[in-house]
């Protein structure tokens, strides 16, 4: 008993990171059966792991006048760090048969990134964990095979090395400053704590820079962008917590991204594109609720998170399944794909209606939770907002995506419906929307603050199922207005992907025109150079080495060369003996 | 035009006609049973009879409205980016 009581609490000595990111390096290692086990013990392992993390500051290290810290646990850290591993696991096993090696080793050290932020006790180690990923997700990226996904993920890898530029710089200052790097509630006050706040912000695909979100994901292959809506924005909104709990201009932004959303996904065509939109739509209900910063907020920001990266990682796979059979990436391309994909369909629309807030899934008993806050707070205006929000989901997430997808009409495809692997996961994720939906007290319970809040009230059920109901029937009467068109919409990145290279192109051709001139009289000077180094230098003609040759051109005499040299060699020795 | 036989159950006229009473009838219900359950209005206004069934509705028609709108002036056609900054040596299709 107690050699296994040890064996837990030396297990508290073992980063979970560290075992994710040996995984990693291990899938690349080993090869078939044995690359199979890894890909799915390394997970199971570091979940293990997680769970028996402590509170507070597991160990510490000196390093130049500060302390790293680590591991950290705290409740709401364990359950970051709880779902990034479930979705390590459940992600390999959709993947571990279709994506090619690099492509898991990049999203299982990318995992390890999320979860190493998750217990960071300090911003260094945050700021090196916050690297990893942008690294490895960036090779996510370059792994997809669409069109323009070269340029896309070095559109991608800039956005976050800039966002890690600004995070650093602010990291440094507020060491500087307060002589401490510890993590822990800041406010922004000075431009050190801003550049922080903004840092992270960018990872959480916050205004102005949203774009990079829907830019990149929908390129990667259709195991990738499963991976990719996983991680990076929510380790963001978990960094929020941990820092920026309560900071108002938070609720701005977060309900920026909530209507920029909704209505982007709106007006798109690709796929993946409507949930990578609708990625940014949910991340803004958690920014949102972190900007609120009460109890009941943080845990709702937490909980949605939770269940949020359960139901979007559905999608994705559901999509993605469509994508790996039918090769197409656009809603004009499909349609009425369930006759052959039942599996594939009913599993999109669990994750359809658990995003949407539908009573009995994820989604209403962690959302509401963050509506709740706004009523605790008497925000009308917000609450309102996230009222139309959630209407909004439905229509742009929940109806849209499976709508397209697989209704709509008949596209004459007759894709086989997903490998087992594909629907296994599927299947665990479908469960766990309706788990969450049904047994919220499961979630509740590992919360950071104690919950007391109760979702399934008669009102409360009839209120949203009267909302989401009449969502619905506004989706199908304004069918006619939501026409497919093969089009993209302009974002701010249209800035630096249409207006910097074209404007770069104007200022090379006013260079040319104001350098030609210029550059044309060099060269008559060049010219004139050159004539006075002929008459110096040229023979004139290569037959004779004569009187016509240039000075230092001309062939001297044995007896004047020597003489020159003789008085060369006589200079330099004076100047040496002199000097 | 396909055989109505063949067709999927799913797919067929008669099935969505039966889908769409059975919507109606859904829609109706959640309305009407305001009068048996109360809805709790946190601000007053969210309490009205048949708030949650207006206030989506009409939610839902400003967006659409709305995309509709920013659409008009933010779409683009789908190789807009493409030959600009692509560096892949793909072309406009």
């Amino acid at each position: 008993m107690r050699t296994i009581l040890t064996g837990i609490q030396m297990l508290e000595f073992v980063p979970p990171a560290l075992v994710l990111l040996t995984g990693a390096a291990l899938i690349g290692a080993v090869r078939g059966t044995a690359r199979t086990l890894v890909v799915l013990i390394a997970p199971l392992l570091t979940l293990l792991l997680v769970w028996y993390v402590p509170n507070g500051v597991v160990f510490e290290v000196a390093f130049l006048d500060y302390v790293i810290e680590p591991v950290e646990g705290s409740p709401v850290r364990r359950l970051f760090a709880l779902i990034f591993a479930l979705m390590a696991l459940v992600g390999g096993l959709y993947a571990y048969r279709q994506a090619a090696w690099h492509e898991l080793a990049a999203a299982y050290a990318y995992a390890a990134g999320a979860i190493g932020v998750s217990f960071a006790g300090d911003l260094v180690t945050l700021f090196i964990y916050w690297e990893v990923m942008a690294i490895f997700s960036t090779i996510i990226v370059w792994c997809g095979a669409s069109r323009g996904v070269k340029a896309a993920g070095i559109r991608y890898a800039i956005m976050h090395l800039l966002g890690g530029i600004i995070l650093m710089i602010g990291i440094e200052g507020l060491a500087v400053r307060t002589g401490s790097i510890d993590l822990r509630p800041i406010k922004a006050e000075d431009l050190y704590s801003w550049m922080i706040l903004i840092g992270v912000l960018v990872n959480a695909a916050a205004p102005p820079v949203s774009a990079w979100l829907a830019d990149a994901y929908p390129r990667s292959s259709p195991t990738g962008s499963v991976f990719l809506s996983a991680f990076t924005t929510k380790a963001a909104v978990l960094a929020l917590i941990l820092l920026f709990p309560g900071e108002s201009v938070l609720i701005g932004i977060g309900l920026f991204m909530v209507v920029y959303g909704i209505l982007y996904a709106l007006l798109e065509n690709d796929i993946r594109r409507i949930l990578a939109y609708s990625v940014v739509n949910q991340v803004g209900f958690m920014v949102c609720a972190v900007g609120i910063g009460t109890a009941t907020a943080l845990n709702g920001a937490a909980t949605h998170a939770f269940a949020h990266i359960i139901y979007k990682a559905l999608l994705f796979m559901s999509a993605g399944v469509v994508v790996y059979r039918t090769g197409m990436n656009r809603c004009t391309d499909v349609g009425g794909l369930f006759r052959t994909m039942p599996v594939t369909a009913i599993c999109g629309i669990v994750g359809a209606l658990a995003i949407s807030g539908f009573p009995l899934t994820s989604g209403f008993t962690t959302k509401t939770l963050i509506s709740q806050a706004a009523t605790q707070e008497s925000m009308l205006f917000v609450y309102f907002m996230l009222t139309a929000a959630s209407a909004g989901v439905f229509l742009h997430a929940g109806i849209k995506f499976p709508w397209f997808v697989f209704f709509q009409r008949d596209s004459g495809l007759r894709p086989k419906d997903a490998p087992w692997n594909m629907a296994l996961a599927m299947m665990i994720f479908a469960f766990l929307c309706i788990l969450i939906g049904v047994a919220p007290d499961l979630l509740y319970s590992l919360l950071p603050h104690p919950v007391q809040y109760q979702a399934y009230t008669p009102g409360n059920v009839l209120f949203y199922l009267q909302l989401l109901l009449f969502s619905g029937l506004a989706f199908f009467l304004l069918l006619p207005l939501m026409k497919r068109t093969l089009t993209i919409s302009l974002d701010v990145d249209w800035l630096w992907r249409a207006l910097l290279p074209r404007a770069m192109r104007q200022v090379a051709r006013a260079g040319y025109w104001i350098g030609q001139p210029v550059l044309a009289s060099a060269l008559k000077s060049l010219h004139g150079l050159q004539k006075i180094a002929s008459t110096l230098l040229s023979s004139s003609s290569a037959s004779s080495h004569t009187r016509h040759s240039g000075f230092f051109a001309r062939a001297w005499s044995i007896g004047s060369t020597a003489r020159a040299v003789a008085v060369l060699l006589t200079v330099y020795v004076l100047v040496y003996l002199l000097s | 035009m396909v055989d109505e036989d063949k067709e999927h159950w799913l797919a067929r006229r008669a099935t969505i006609k039966k889908l769409w009473w059975g919507f109606s009838a859904l829609l109706a219900i959640t309305v009407l049973a305001q009068f048996l359950i109360h809805v709790k209005g946190y601000f007053i206004v969210d309490g009205w009879f048949g708030f949650g069934a207006v206030y989506g509705f009409f939610a839902c028609l400003a967006m659409v409205l709305i995309a509709k709108g920013i659409g008009f002036f933010l779409k683009r056609k789908e190789g807009y980016y493409e030959g600009e900054d692509d560096s892949d040596g793909h072309t406009n299709a």
